[in-house]
């Protein structure tokens, strides 16, 4: 019978509709509760901001190609590991890495920030027990991992064959066996057209072979993930990612969900999560004429209720991109002539990693910043608008906090644009400087918790502090009615919480993690009647064409990290 | 009733096949057939089941024989002796599971020591190369699926990777690829002649370690002179190597595999840098990818469990406990032995005694030696302390990584002798006893 009582903090909780009024947050055994007993522990979090455990919806953290890049960049812990900045050990393990920390770096990094729960973004199914393996290693974060569907051989035939009951029953199927929450896109059709040197940079271009094109498989998966009614929508990363001129294709993309609504018993209303859309929002022809399409792509979203995005904010870092997108990390290696790696994935996906530096004093660099931050200060809803960094493509997530400095101040914005060498040229390219909006602490809780559980189908669970909710929560030192005129300030308020709480548990305390509780690994578990028809198809491939034997395939019972399965039924 | 078990995972090569069948007596105990595995495969798994497996700890005594101790007195003896020694040194690996790796990985940030693994005697240059040119590949699905191109350069799957070109290279009939063999043009470059050669549609007999100007040869071809090639490069005729980078150029789907032919020769970490360099060159005009030959079932496991862990994927220096370093040459641990820097060895899952050079055993040899692994080899055989564990794959499962980074799910066929502990069990246990013993104040 634990019990924690936090008093007198400024509570921000988008879900409940709280906006900075001061009250107290009672925790009982792990969950949010109206009122504990006078033997509870007390916090006392006056004169600081109380919100919830954030919520990363799009991260990579974990698995096969977040652990290529750990291990082909070995100067990424030599010039960049946080030890040189003095970090004595706080946990049990050491912290490694600055892009593409290690496990338990990552584990600590997030829960200094107060965040408690990570979506990874891009599972390959075949390498799942990796992931898991890495999610054991990976300290006390709750994380799901959705597995890639948009390049999977089942998937193009049942969809090309117009067979919607049968491509539900093998999601339904590849999400038990891989332990995976939902249905992730990566360059519908284009990462196979990659296995023959090729790509599909429209909707339109056709599949080599599978005679099927990036529309109809993205169509194919909205009506499958609403045919389940899975907790989260389809999570797309569209084709033609990076490139000059794309936001044209990412416009195609986002039409494609105009005639399907949610239907679903989690509280999710999207059907399309257009995930790292700063990278999809570019006008231009060339990398010389290259300029923000931020503002077509938000006219977009915000008349169009049944999308979330998140922006996947260039941090001005030297990072290391990674991406089930094989043909994009190919071309960006013609761009930038560093490390290449690469891997194709048998049926299923394909992936790549190289190292990026975004430079401030690169144009392109400086747009693609001024676009993330018009993308979030032209939405009207933040609701559905989220913060990201594509973890870490556009830059590490460890950047969250200078990512939400910039959204609350025009004075960092301004001052971060003074660095740039071609500060004329963003200026002339991008609406950024004139844009004198500046968000609040409610609208940083939408972004960074309450929309993300919500556009998960998780908000009863997570991003929220309702009754019954699990008992995470942020607590920073912020005075919500005397913010600091010092924009760096509010960076290093959310970059170390006063405290962190992990199911009633405090984990960080003022910035130094004291405990490392348990944690769990989310999944979406479809309880469905066994389809012949797909079983035998499953059968049938695996004999044929895996290197791996079935019944090797699905992640066993022993190697998923204390599991805690969402339910449904389909009938 | 004797039992069939099918789907097991085969504890040999880096193949990791997961397709044997295996008939297990009644009592769980004998391993009575074991099918779909190659010679080598088969007698690990008899030796699982050999009544002359070690069932316990044996210590060194003053006399020189061993006598066997407790689990208990031979951890308590590894934790103290570990807290004890400035500059440990744990290594091996190739013949452990993951969940293994990941336990000798807390064990030696605890006792702030060295941890190597075997790519420090193998495919440790092809991890420098990939470091600085990157590593593009795919799973071996894809070779089988798709690939029309097959290289094999300073390997010899024939002998050391028996099912390799069976499964996944020259023979399967996968999706793209139904005709098998017929279709697939098999290119072998090696200075001998190999079995494998012997399939092979064409043998290149380089000029033993000059394999870097062969690669240099096939670069300029791609980059359009050709014609400026001399009349023999490395041993191979000119026309040779213009008609041999012609398949290359017009493969659909080519695929080189490396081995130690590349990595200890002339050259070393430069040939595979080079083999990297040509497969992005090739992407330019074709679809090439490039896979490491692993060794061992698991090889590719520690590199991949301590990247998560650590960043990087061996030779590491954790002496500072709070941040790792790795520097093959300092940190490598043939290098370390050499220099006589290190005051105490754990060799598991490998034979170091047999593997290292002499000269490198016998300064290790000067301090205390443990061995962790099921059999009798030489490494326990010098050993101040052997302790017997369970067989990955055997007595018990987990997760192993193949060549190709996908990792496979293990299982257990027969129970372990009695009292018999996995690596994980027992470095936990040596894990646990060190952070006793340093909250006693007795390290």
């Amino acid at each position: 019978m634990s019990e924690l009582l936090i008093k007198n903090g400024y509570i921000f909780d988008p879900i409940s509709g709280i906006k900075g009024d001061k009250a107290d947050i009672a925790i009982k055994d792990g969950k949010i509760v109206d009122k504990v007993s006078s033997k509870a522990q007390v916090i006392d979090a006056s004169g600081k901001t109380v919100m919830s455990g954030g919520v990363d919806i799009h991260t990579h953290v974990s698995g096969p190609k977040v652990n290529t890049g750990r291990m082909m960049r070995p100067e990424d812990k030599f010039f960049r590991g946080s030890y040189r900045g003095g970090i004595i050990k706080q946990g049990k393990r050491m912290e490694m890495g600055f892009s593409i920390p290690s496990t338990y770096k990552t584990g600590y990094a997030y829960a200094r920030m107060g965040y408690t729960f990570t979506n990874e973004a891009a599972m390959p199914p075949l390498l799942a027990p990796h992931v898991h393996e890495e999610f054991r290693d990976t300290p006390i974060l709750d994380q799901a991992a959705m597995p890639v569907f948009g390049n999977n051989w089942f998937c193009f035939e049942y969809i090309k064959n117009k067979e919607l009951e049968n491509n539900a029953a093998y999601v339904a199927w590849l999400l038990n066996a891989t332990k995976g929450i939902g249905i992730k896109v990566v360059n519908p059709g284009g990462t196979e057209a990659w296995a023959w040197g090729e790509n599909c940079t429209t909707i339109n271009d056709p599949v080599p072979y599978f005679d099927i094109t990036p529309a109809e498989i993205v169509k194919g998966l909205i009506e499958t993930n609403e045919y389940l009614g899975l907790p989260h929508s389809v999570h797309i990363h569209g084709n033609n990612l990076g490139n000059p001129g794309n936001y044209k294709d990412t416009l195609d993309t986002l039409r494609l969900a105009e005639s399907y609504k949610a239907k679903n018993k989690f509280g999710r209303e999207q059907v399309l999560h257009n995930t790292h859309i700063q990278f999809h929002s570019y006008k231009g022809t060339s990398w010389a004429d290259f300029e923000s399409g931020a503002k077509e792509i938000m006219d977009y979203v915000n008349a169009n209720k049944n999308i979330t995005c998140d922006i996947g904010q260039v941090t001005l870092d030297e990072t290391t991109t990674m991406t089930a997108d094989g043909p994009f990390e190919y071309h960006l290696n013609q761009l930038n002539h560093i490390k290449w790696a690469n891997v194709d994935v048998e049926l299923e996906t394909g992936s790549g990693v190289v190292p990026y530096i975004y430079d401030k004093n690169i144009k392109v660099c400086g747009i693609q910043w001024a676009i993330g931050l018009e993308l979030a200060l032209y939405a009207k809803d933040l609701m559905r608008v989220h913060i990201t960094t594509d973890h870490p493509n556009a830059g590490p997530f460890t950047r969250y906090p200078c990512v939400i400095k910039w959204l609350m101040s025009e004075k960092a914005r301004k001052e971060t644009l003074d660095t740039m060498k071609w500060k004329d040229k963003v200026i002339a390219a991008s609406n950024i400087a004139s844009m004198d909006r500046e968000l609040g602490l409610y609208e940083i809780a939408m972004m960074t918790r309450a929309g993300p559980a919500k556009a998960l189908g998780l908000a009863a669970i997570y991003g929220s502090l309702v009754k019954g909710a699990d008992g995470n929560v942020a607590i920073y030192n912020l005075d919500a009615n005397d913010l600091p005129s010092d924009p760096e300030l509010i960076e290093a308020a959310f970059q170390n919480t006063a405290y962190t709480i992990k199911e009633g548990v405090v984990v960080v305390k003022d910035g130094e993690i004291i405990a490392e509780p348990h944690k769990y690994t989310l999944w979406t578990k479809v309880n469905m009647p066994e389809n012949a028809q797909v079983m035998h198809d499953i059968k049938e491939k695996f004999t044929k064409n895996y290197t791996v034997n079935l019944e090797n395939y699905a992640v066993f019972d022993e190697h998923v990290h204390n599991p805690r399965a969402i339910e449904l039924d389909v009938a | 009733m004797p039992k069939v078990i099918e789907n097991v995972g085969c504890p040999y090569c880096g193949c990791s096949c997961d397709d044997v069948r295996i008939t297990v007596s009644d009592d769980g105990k004998d391993i009575l057939e074991v099918e779909n595995v190659c010679a080598i495969g088969t007698e690990i798994f008899k030796h699982g089941c050999s009544k002359d497996r070690i069932r316990l700890p044996r210590m060194r005594q003053p006399d020189g024989s061993m006598k066997d101790i407790s689990y208990e007195e031979a951890i308590d003896w590894t934790a103290r002796h570990l807290l004890k020694a400035k500059k440990p040194l744990m290594y091996g690996f190739g013949s452990t599971n993951c969940e293994g790796q990941a336990a000798a990985a807390r064990v030696m940030e605890i006792a702030g020591g060295m941890l190597d693994n075997c790519a420090t005697i193998c495919h440790g240059p092809s991890f420098l190369a990939i470091f600085d040119n990157g590593y593009p590949s795919c799973t071996l699905g894809e070779v089988k699926n798709r690939a029309d191109v097959i290289v094999y350069w300073g390997s010899n799957p024939a002998h050391a990777h028996p099912r390799h070109m069976s499964r996944y290279s020259i023979f399967p009939r996968g999706f793209f690829t139904g005709k098998g063999q017929k279709k697939r043009t098999v290119i072998v470059i090696d200075p001998r002649f190999t079995d494998t050669a012997n399939v092979a549609d064409y043998h290149l007999q380089v000029k033993q370690g000059h394999d870097y100007e062969l690669f240099n040869a096939f670069r300029m071809v791609i980059h359009g002179h050709g014609k400026d090639l001399p009349d023999e490069v490395a041993g191979i005729k000119k026309e040779t190597i213009l008609e041999v980078a012609e398949i290359m150029k017009n493969a659909r789907f080519g695929t080189t595999f490396f081995g130690m032919g590349l990595t200890h020769t002339d050259g070393r970490n430069h040939n595979i840098d080079i083999a990297i360099s040509l497969t992005r060159d090739l992407n330019k005009i074709s679809k090439w990818t490039i896979m490491a030959m692993r060794g061992h079932y698991n090889i590719a496991g520690p590199g991949v469990v301590w990247s998560w862990t650590f960043g990087f994927p061996y030779c590491l220096d954790l002496t500072k406990q709070n941040h790792a370093h790795m520097n093959p040459g300092e940190t490598s641990s043939v290098d370390m032995a050499m220099r006589d820097e290190v005051d105490m060895f754990i060799n598991i899952g490998t034979d170091a005694a047999a593997h290292f050079p002499i000269p490198a055993v016998k300064q290790l040899k000067k301090h205390p030696w443990v061995t962790i692994d099921p059999s009798i080899n030489m490494a326990s055989e010098i050993s101040d302390l052997h302790i017997p564990v369970c067989i990955c794959g055997v007595d018990v499962g987990g997760i192993v990584y193949r060549m190709d980074n996908v990792p496979i799910q293990f299982r257990k066929v027969i129970e372990p002798p009695e009292g018999v502990m996995d690596d994980e069990t027992l470095l936990n246990k040596i894990a646990d006893r060190m952070e006793e013993l340093k909250a006693k104040g007795e390290a």
